[in-house]
């Protein structure tokens, strides 16, 4: 239940973000990320950005971000 | 979109790192994971069976669906069968079994009762139905807390006056200190919770490490980020240290999320909270307010307070607290499996009931 998932954030309207979260275009409410920008990523849980993800250490840990999306998409 | 990169690099540093936990584990070593989101990685990958034997892996209290009391079912089920009333939930929680019945029976016998995604959506509902009353089961830990204290903030601003949130969330370090002082409790080290830490970050935890002498590390959901985890754990031991890390560094800051923090803070407060299996844990829950009172659904319809039993031979209580393991349970796959669950633990997709029986057929092959 405390599962969240990375996304990336596309555009910005307000608390609203349109974000890609690994191909699929969702929305979200950013309310709790007030800091984030454009093209950062982001863990959303429960519809909420709960948390930026670091750039640096996402990049690091790409394949994990990407098998993150895989077993979510397997999920759904 | 970039191709993952072969798995045999994600392969290879798994080897790696098992390598390390042989090295390392020559004494047995203990390590409890604390949230259902790990236990379902670990079984899903087959991680017990991989890891050496001096390497025991058990799970705690981390699925907020199975640690919620049976007095606290019975009671929102007691709301949801109230006339002119929509119930908004989560998924997990439409089959947990309360001392009679389900919100699936319930809403089968005619109750409005709607699955949701988000906060949002539940507020959406509202809106769209005005003339109706909509109840939110707020369940979860400091991940999905600080969500539903922003649902509260808008439905305040708003005068969303039709909707109302029972609220049973619990929050970890209470818990936490009750697993540390369990005597019968034989666990050298804590896996600690990634998301759970990327709101309220370590310094509330430090004290297992500081105090009990319990080292931690904040672990992200991959395989890999737990066999790395348990090398830092196992590190810790061979250097002589008691210490809250961070494996899961790409999300979880040492700080947490402080705005999310105020969030939660402006909406809710500490209080008392029952626990399946380990009942009255002071300042476990958070309650709603007093300035949010009109949107708290214990306050707005002065809701009684049950007594119900626990469901009986059901062990949840005891698996939760790392006691026994899932199969221990006489029921377990017997009378109690995912179609037919008698306990929550069976029943939430992250109980470790469940997570044990989806993903048996695996550590059998
Ligand atoms: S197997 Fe079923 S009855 Fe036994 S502890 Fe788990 S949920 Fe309860």
């Amino acid at each position: 239940m405390c599962l969240a998932i990375p996304a990336k954030i596309v555009s910005i309207d307000g608390v609203i973000a349109k974000v890609d979260m690994m191909g699929n275009e969702r929305i979200i409410s950013i309310d709790l990320v007030p800091e984030v920008r454009i093209g950062e990523y982001v863990l959303v849980h429960a519809g909420f950005a709960i948390g930026v993800v670091d750039d640096q250490s996402a990049k690091e840990t790409e394949e994990l971000l990407l098998e993150v999306a895989d077993a979510y998409a397997e999920g759904e | 979109m970039p191709m993952p990169k072969e798995s045999n690099d994600v392969l290879a540093k798994a080897g790696e790192y098992l390598e390390e936990i042989k090295r390392l584990a020559s004494e047995p070593f203990t390590i409890m994971e604390v949230c259902g989101t790990h236990t379902v990685a670990i079984a899903k990958n087959a991680l017990r069976d991989i890891l050496p034997p001096t390497v025991r892996l058990i799970s705690g209290p981390g699925c907020p669906v199975c640690v919620t009391d049976s007095s606290d079912i019975d009671r929102y089920l007691y709301l949801a069968a109230q006339p002119n009333m929509i119930t908004v939930t989560f998924g997990d929680m439409i089959r947990v079994p309360g001392s009679k019945k389900n919100l699936q029976a319930l809403k089968a016998e005619g109750a409005d009762v709607r699955v949701v995604y988000s906060t949002q959506d539940a507020l959406e509902i509202a809106h769209k139905n005005p003339d109706k009353d909509v109840v939110f089961l707020g369940v979860g830990f400091e991940t999905t807390a600080p969500t539903v204290a922003i649902s509260l903030e808008i439905a305040q601003r708003d005068g969303i006056n039709n909707f109302s949130v029972l609220s049973m969330h619990k929050v970890v370090p209470p818990v936490l200190r009750l697993l540390a002082e369990d005597e019968q409790l034989d666990v050298d080290a804590f896996l600690d919770p990634g998301h759970v830490c990327a709101i309220i970050g370590t310094q509330p935890i430090e004290f297992m490490a500081k105090e009990f002498g319990k080292p931690g590390v904040v672990t992200g959901f991959e395989a890999l980020d737990i066999l790395e985890a348990i090398v830092m754990l196992l590190r810790q031991r061979e250097e002589g240290r008691s210490d809250i890390e961070i494996q899961y560094r790409r999300v979880a800051k040492a700080e947490g999320n402080p705005y999310a923090q105020t969030v939660v803070k402006r909406v809710f407060e500490p209080v008392d909270a029952s626990w399946r299996g380990m009942g009255l844990i002071p300042g476990s829950g958070l309650g709603i307010r007093e300035e949010f009172g009109p949107w708290d659904a214990i306050r707005k319809y002065s809701l009684p307070v049950f007594h119900s039993p626990e469901t009986p031979g059901c062990q949840c209580g005891e698996v939760l607290k790392g006691r026994i393991y899932p199969t221990q349970c006489a029921l377990f796959g017997k009378r109690c499996t995912p179609l037919k669950p008698v306990g929550p633990c069976m029943v939430s997709s992250e109980g470790s009931c469940a997570a044990y029986y989806r993903y048996s057929q695996r550590s059998d092959d």
